[in-house]
């Protein structure tokens, strides 16, 4: 009974990220409503400062960041065979997907119904995303210092092309001395 | 042996790419040129690919690349290969965030870290709204072309989108997934792609 419970938790797991996999399309930015709605409000699998904090450093370690995020969540969840599981499931319809289309189709994106079917789609993902950076305002931007580091970073990767991890260090070394200011203040 | 070569070609791609999906693309480009598996347009070709259909860019890309190259198999080695550095890194950092997941030191840092997660994916998305909504053609030298300026049909889109994912009581709870649903047959009814 044990192990049959055992299984059903990967599996949940598993299946859960496939589904997220699906739903995705574009870059590891167009999985993020999609995580927030399955994985926060859906299964309260994480808090939404925790997903914050996963794409934050999901930016700045190699690799695709969907991967990054499905590692992190897994492995919160049942170690490191969760991480990996959870990887298996977002990485699983792509798979299929790709496969039968590389087979079969040529000349896929070339086809007039597909290029117009996503370009509505893009327009929708963009509002989607912008939806989900409001979301992660509310608990990310908690005071005025937050608010201003959230401004200069939105206006430096608009207009700076410089890697993430420049940011991501800075406002980490950012929060370590203001905060250290606010304590010895106190 | 290929698939050998190949694990090894993309496990270099999952370590070295920062930045996501997008950012394998100069990684994926150099292979090609090196080892003449595919030409530069074959892998714009799967690009396109990879950005019109489910799934995150990155895995598309590397799935589409290793099916080029090897096959059903060459598929899964190329996949297996990207994503294996991610999971060791990410494992390793996870264990280490636990571990002082309550330093005071950490607490800090995220304090200056998720402001400035949640900007990066602000600026991400103000350059994909760009991309999408604006005809960056339509300014030049002679001054800006105010009726093309904008994607108008898209912006009518998105307009309505922002609204019902956000005011209208019933849909507002829907999952994103309807939406994308509806977009992808208001692109194909008023040919969005121009095609």
């Amino acid at each position: 009974m044990k192990e049959e419970t055992e299984l059903k938790k990967y599996w949940e797991l598993f299946i859960t990220f496939a589904k997220i996999g699906v739903m995705t399309f574009g870059g590891g930015m167009a999985m993020l409503p999609i995580l927030q709605r399955e994985v926060m409000e859906n299964k309260h699998w994480t808090s939404e400062e925790e997903l914050a904090d996963y794409f934050a450093i999901g930016q700045c370690t190699p690799g695709i960041i969907a991967v990054n995020t499905a590692t992190f969540v897994g492995q919160k969840l049942y170690g490191a065979l969760g991480g990996v599981v959870a990887t298996i499931g977002v990485v699983f319809p792509s798979l299929i997907i790709i496969s039968i289309l590389a087979g079969l189709i040529n000349n896929f994106s070339d086809l007039a119904w597909v290029r117009n079917a996503f370009a509505g789609i893009q327009v929708c993902v963009c509002i989607l995303i912008l939806n989900a950076v409001v979301k992660l305002l509310k608990k990310s931007v908690v005071d005025k210092r937050t608010l201003v580091i959230f401004l200069l970073v939105l206006a430096g990767g608009c207009a700076l092309n410089v890697s993430p991890v420049v940011f991501v260090v800075l406002s980490a070394l950012a929060g370590i001395v203001l905060k250290q200011l606010e304590v010895k203040k106190a | 042996m290929i698939y050998l070569q190949l694990f090894w070609e993309f496990f270099k791609t999952g370590l070295f790419a920062v930045g996501g999906g997008m950012a394998t693309l100069p990684f994926l480009a150099h292979i090609g040129q090196s080892t003449g598996w595919y030409t530069q347009s074959q892998l714009m070709n799967m690009l396109a690919v990879s950005e019109s259909t489910p799934g995150p860019i990155g895995i598309n890309m590397a799935t589409y690349v290793g099916f080029t190259v090897a096959g059903i198999p060459g598929a899964v080695i190329a996949t297996v290969g990207e994503v294996t550095p991610s999971i060791v890194i990410i494992l390793i950092i996870a264990a280490i965030l636990q571990q002082f997941r309550h330093n005071k030191y950490v607490e800090f840092a995220f304090y200056g870290l998720r402001p400035a997660s949640t900007g990066l994916i602000g600026a991400a998305c103000a350059g994909v709204i760009v991309e999408t909504l604006v005809n960056t053609d339509a300014v030049s030298a002679a001054g800006v072309n105010w009726a093309g300026l904008f994607n108008w049909r898209g912006l009518i889109l998105a307009g309505i989108l922002l609204v019902f994912t956000n005011w209208v009581k019933p849909t507002k709870r829907w999952h994103p997934i309807i939406f994308i649903g509806v977009a992808a047959v208001v692109g194909v009814v008023f040919r969005f792609g121009g095609a």
